[in-house]
């Protein structure tokens, strides 16, 4: 930020009509509600649960460690490499995992329903479900935070690429818990597990779906980093601050806002 | 403006909001991990943290009680879907020393009356074919090809209804190495066999000649090789999977 710019932001010169004088305002805060305490509960219970049931599934999937990225005889990347289940001490835990993700996944499933509940009811679902502009505009949004273009869109909480990824991210969870079910129990819910290919298939996208997770994680934290402190607090104390310039009452009109 | 939404603040009640509601965070946390720490501190039961098991028994619970129907089978194949070569995953309860040509089923009718049966009186029981998506715990699966006689039939056939109307049975090897316990509604499935034939020909020893168990509504850790005995109980029988830590009721 220009340095210009910094002065600014703590003062402004405003020149009033009437009586020709130059009153000094100095800025005020405000703060502007924007998570409710429901979605933050939500988030929150929702991050270590999933990590819980992500790092179980890991416990899990080692015991059947079948799929890789690639074709023929050659493998571009292998689910997941020894290097990497050595290091996280993977190796020959299934049974705990098993537990672990037959336990959690009923608080995962369960915060996951009331969220959704949660977003019906209160109207926030208008703010996160992509409107008809979300993919002209989330393109807009990218090309922005890649830097290429400077103006962004006018949006409400979130932004059109934000609508997309959070609905997606609801979609994902609804669809981790479908093919999950027709993994564990595929013989009483067998018209789930055919619907969805059958049961290895099922498998193939329980394990997509939890890929798909984590690069998301990996996205969302790097733009919580970049969008840094304001918004961070957002999503723990459920505000953000916003700076302001109120004008005295005396003052009906400004010929001249100057930075100085 | 004028919004409910916003409001002007000072900066230090923009802080002790802030600080207020990061002190909540910061023991929600700490809360969150001790609660980990709890639940991975507790006495096991059976080679897990005693909650864990807790809510593995309540899932049985649910899914024996009000999710498994009898009529839920798990699709059925043609011969020539099978594989050839049926995976081998273990040997439990198989030692070298078993002698064939002494072997009977021992159904414990109750203490101290047990019926002898020969494999021979087994097989002249209705033959049942079952060619079905055989599902290892480890997550791998394969259509695999089994014959045998269904352990409904052999219920009916030896007068074992009274003793099925207790909730599990339990089987053993010979040489008590293996031992599973199962629901009795899962037992009594159409689909369940003693099975004595693999693609159609006699097992082969590793996959438990003479008699096996297949329950195509369960994991393969149920489909006891090699059946010595079997008996009817109220409460679970031992079941080597369990007590390792795994899931009682392992249902499909």
């Amino acid at each position: 930020m220009p340095k210009r710019q910094k002065m600014a932001k703590r003062l402004h010169v405003l020149r009033a009509k009437s009586n020709n004088k130059i009153l000094i305002l100095q800025q005020m805060k405000k703060i502007v509600k924007k998570h409710p305490l429901a979605i933050r509960w939500f988030h929150w219970i929702n991050f270590p649960v999933l990590a819980i049931m992500i790092w179980s599934g890991l416990l899990i999937y080692w015991a059947n460690d079948i799929y890789r990225l690639g074709w023929g005889n050659t493998t571009v990347l292998k689910f997941f490499p020894d290097s990497f289940n050595k290091a996280l001490n993977i190796p020959f835990r299934l049974a705990e995992g098993m537990s672990l993700h037959f336990v959690f996944m009923w608080l995962f499933a369960i915060n996951g329903f009331v969220y959704v509940a949660y977003l019906f009811f209160s109207g926030e679902w208008k703010l996160i479900f992509p409107n008809k502009k979300a993919l002209k505009e989330s393109w807009q949004v990218i090309l922005h935070d890649l830097h290429i273009i400077n103006n962004l869109p006018p949006q409400k909480k979130y932004n059109a690429a934000q609508r997309i990824a959070y609905t997606g991210v609801i979609l994902m969870g609804f669809g981790s818990i479908v093919t999950g079910i027709a993994i564990y129990k595929p013989v009483q819910f067998k018209t789930i597990c055919a619907l969805l290919g059958g049961y290895e298939w099922a498998r193939i996208e329980h394990f997509t779906l939890t890929i798909l997770f984590a690069l998301f994680f990996v996205l969302h934290i790097v733009q919580v980093v970049l969008a840094g402190w304001n918004n961070f607090r957002g999503i723990v104390a459920g505000f953000e601050v916003v700076t302001v310039t109120p004008l005295p009452p005396n003052v009906n009109e400004i010929i001249e806002d100057q930075d100085q | 403006m004028g919004n409910n939404n916003e409001k002007i603040v000072s900066s230090k009640e923009i802080r002790n909001k802030t600080l207020l509601a990061f002190a909540i965070f910061f023991l929600l946390i700490i809360g969150a991990l001790f609660g980990w720490r709890w639940i991975n501190n507790q006495p096991q039961d059976n080679g897990i943290p005693t909650p864990l098991r807790a809510v593995l028994n309540g899932n049985e619970n649910l899914f024996s009680n009000y999710i498994y129907s009898p009529d839920n089978s798990s699709k059925a194949y043609s011969p020539a879907d099978a594989v050839p070569r049926v995976r081998v995953n273990g040997d439990a309860g198989l030692g070298d020393d078993f002698d064939a040509a002494a072997w009977k089923l021992q159904v414990v009718r109750k203490p101290g009356d047990t019926l002898f049966l020969s494999l021979d009186e087994i097989k002249a029981l209705p033959k049942t074919e079952v060619i079905f998506d055989f599902k290892c715990i480890e997550g791998w699966s394969q259509i695999t090809h089994w014959s045998g006689v269904k352990f409904s039939d052999f219920v009916n056939k030896y007068q074992l209804t009274n003793q099925s109307t207790m909730n599990y049975v339990g089987l053993n090897t010979p040489d008590k190495k293996y031992y599973v316990g199962i629901d009795t509604r899962s037992i009594l499935h159409p689909q369940t066999l003693l099975c004595y034939e693999m693609n159609g020909k006699p097992l082969p020893m590793n996959q438990g000649y003479p008699l096996r168990l297949i329950i195509p509504v369960k994991y393969g850790i149920k489909h006891l090789k090699r059946i010595g005995t079997i008996f009817f109980s109220n409460t679970k029988p031992k079941d080597y999977w369990y007590e390792r830590g795994y899931d009682y009721y392992s249902g499909l």
